[in-house]
């Protein structure tokens, strides 16, 4: 278990983190959004033990971090952001000095590295020097290193970052995989990332925690969220379509037409535009039920500072 | 004290990887021989001994060692490596440790690897090898010092080029210090603790005395306290400034 009490941490002047507080339970995979600058990096460095936080407790299993950093340490796989490694040297060197380092010896470090190895196949790259491989294979390089010792804490800082859609699908399913009693953290920008394989959703923005809850919680705070979208065959009379009871506004996507109905708070509205459909016969192509948009939502969450 | 280890065979692999070793010993070797022979006259000399070879070191070291040392952290810093170097379930000051002795038994290395020289002057005369051994242990020992000097320097700033001049003209204080040049600018005014304090600091007149098979313990002592003194400041930047 995390539980981070109002961190603080300034560079000079500028805070980076301002008053974060929340706790993080085993099982919970955790995306952590935000804008460039937000804090979400140092957050993730303060938490792995990398720097000092001004003011603020960390613990992990009870732990103080500052007081057992090694035993923390030992716990933790960590993906710092660019992934860094010893260019150096080869692939397969480099996984053996971290298995060393986290004190594997023998038969079983031959084990641990064979199958983090297989888990994000670097099979072909063994024998190559780190700095001669592209941004993909170091990545990956990176993920192996992290979980080598298949750590009980895995914080990884964009993982996905400069990964082609196959390998970004490839690292996405290897998380969900992890055993269910582990604590995932990563960043990212990208927000369908966040739906795709975490349960749970925390935004920073200005170095203040904005949001933190589910991303189905996330969704719901989007205007679109069970909004009705219809896209006609020809232009047609939808005037009807506004008065129905239980639709609070209508919007008209001007560059093809497409019709979104919004719904009034908890009211279901979907049986009565299909009746009204069928009744009026209006040619409709398709029709979708919004999810919400995540990125509206993210914007919305992100910006209510600024414009405050 | 086994991280310790693991550590410094990576770091003493990297130097072999990274061709810095060889460049360090190829360039040591082909200088302080042409020094010895051409400059300090060994030949000429008439006499079995490597004093022409040793006087020569502590300015070799000068240049040498600060460019053997100015990657050790400027590069983890540069590549971000540091960062995770620091997560790994080690502390700083073990990390140092390797850090300094894997450079320092590329230095030995190097030391060793003039053996022709003691080769030749053993095969033209019968020098005394107990001052020979004495002036290979104190020679190693000011490597050393130079070592955590450019060490230090190194942990500073992801610059390499600045790691190399700071500990550059650090080391060459530490040189001075004891020559005529520095101390004539004192004598006439100063008294003369001063002018003795400022000399004891000086690599020259602690190695003159090793160089000639002399090994007091408080030769020794002195560049071990000033190897631990820099590594010391070295690490405390470190902790200070990691993410810099």
């Amino acid at each position: 278990m995390i539980s981070v009490k109002n961190l603080y941490k300034s560079f000079g002047d500028v805070m980076a983190v301002d008053d974060l507080s929340f706790e993080i339970k085993p099982g919970d995979v955790v995306g952590f959004l935000g804008p460039n600058g937000a804090g979400k990096s140092t957050t993730m460095k303060m938490l792995t033990g990398f720097l000092p936080q001004s003011s603020g407790e960390i613990s992990i299993f009870d732990m103080s971090l500052s007081q057992h950093p090694i035993a923390i340490k030992k716990r933790i796989g960590y993906l710092p952001e660019g992934a860094p490694a010893y260019g150096d040297m080869t692939t397969l060197q480099f996984l053996n000095f971290i298995a060393q380092i986290r004190d594997y010896s023998g038969k079983e470090k031959q084990e641990r590295i064979q199958d983090v190895i297989e888990k994000v196949e670097l099979q072909d790259v063994l024998d190559k020097p780190i700095e001669n491989l592209s941004k993909g294979f170091k990545r990956r390089v990176g993920l192996a290193q992290a979980l080598l010792h298949d750590p009980q804490i895995l914080i990884l800082d964009e993982p996905t970052d400069g990964l082609d859609p196959n390998q970004k699908h490839q690292v996405r399913q290897l998380i969900q995989n992890l055993a269910k009693d582990k604590i995932v953290i990563i960043s990212t920008h990208i927000l369908e990332e966040v739906s795709a394989v975490c349960n749970r959703v925390m935004i920073i923005a200005n170095g203040k925690l904005m949001f933190n809850g589910t991303p189905e919680e996330l969704n719901r705070k989007s205007r679109y969220y069970g909004a009705i979208t219809l896209r006609f065959s020809y232009k047609a009379d939808t005037s009807e379509l506004e008065e129905l009871e239980g639709v609070a506004g209508m919007e008209v996507n001007p560059e093809n037409g497409d019709i979104t109905l919004f719904a009034e708070p908890d009211k279901q509205i979907l049986h009565l535009v299909t009746a009204l459909i069928q009744r009026c016969k209006l040619p409709v192509d398709s029709l979708m039920i919004e999810q919400g948009r995540l990125d509206e939502v993210f914007r919305d969450i992100t910006q209510m500072e600024k414009a405050e | 004290m086994s991280n310790v280890l693991i550590l410094l065979k990576r770091e003493f692999a990297s130097f072999f990887a990274t061709p810095v070793a060889y460049v360090f010993i190829a360039i040591f070797l082909i200088l302080s021989g042409v020094f010895a022979f051409f400059v300090g006259g060994l030949y000429e000399r008439g006499q079995a001994d490597l004093l022409a070879f040793f006087n020569f070191h502590p300015w070799l070291y000068l240049f040498l060692v600060p460019a053997m040392a100015m990657r050790t952290w400027s590069e983890e810093r540069k590549s971000g490596s540091i960062e995770l170097l620091m997560t790994l379930p080690i502390s700083t000051w073990q990390a140092m440790i390797a850090k300094y002795l894997a450079a320092w038994l590329v230095l030995g290395l190097a030391l060793v690897l003039t053996f022709p020289l003691w080769l030749t002057v053993n095969y033209l005369g019968n020098p005394d090898n107990g001052i020979i051994l004495a002036a290979y242990i104190g020679s190693w020992f000011m490597a050393g010092a130079f070592l955590a000097i450019g060490i230090c320097m190194s942990a500073m700033t992801k610059n390499q080029v600045i790691a190399f001049i700071l500990s550059v003209v650090v080391c060459f204080l530490f040189v001075v210090s004891g020559s005529n040049i520095v101390l004539d600018i004192f004598k006439n005014w100063a008294p003369n603790l001063v002018i003795d304090t400022i000399a004891s600091f000086s690599f020259l007149t602690h190695f003159e005395a090793m160089s000639k098979g002399v090994i007091a313990l408080n030769d020794i002592g002195y560049f071990l306290l000033v190897t631990l003194t820099w590594l010391f400041a070295g690490l405390i930047i470190i902790d200070q400034k990691k993410a810099d």
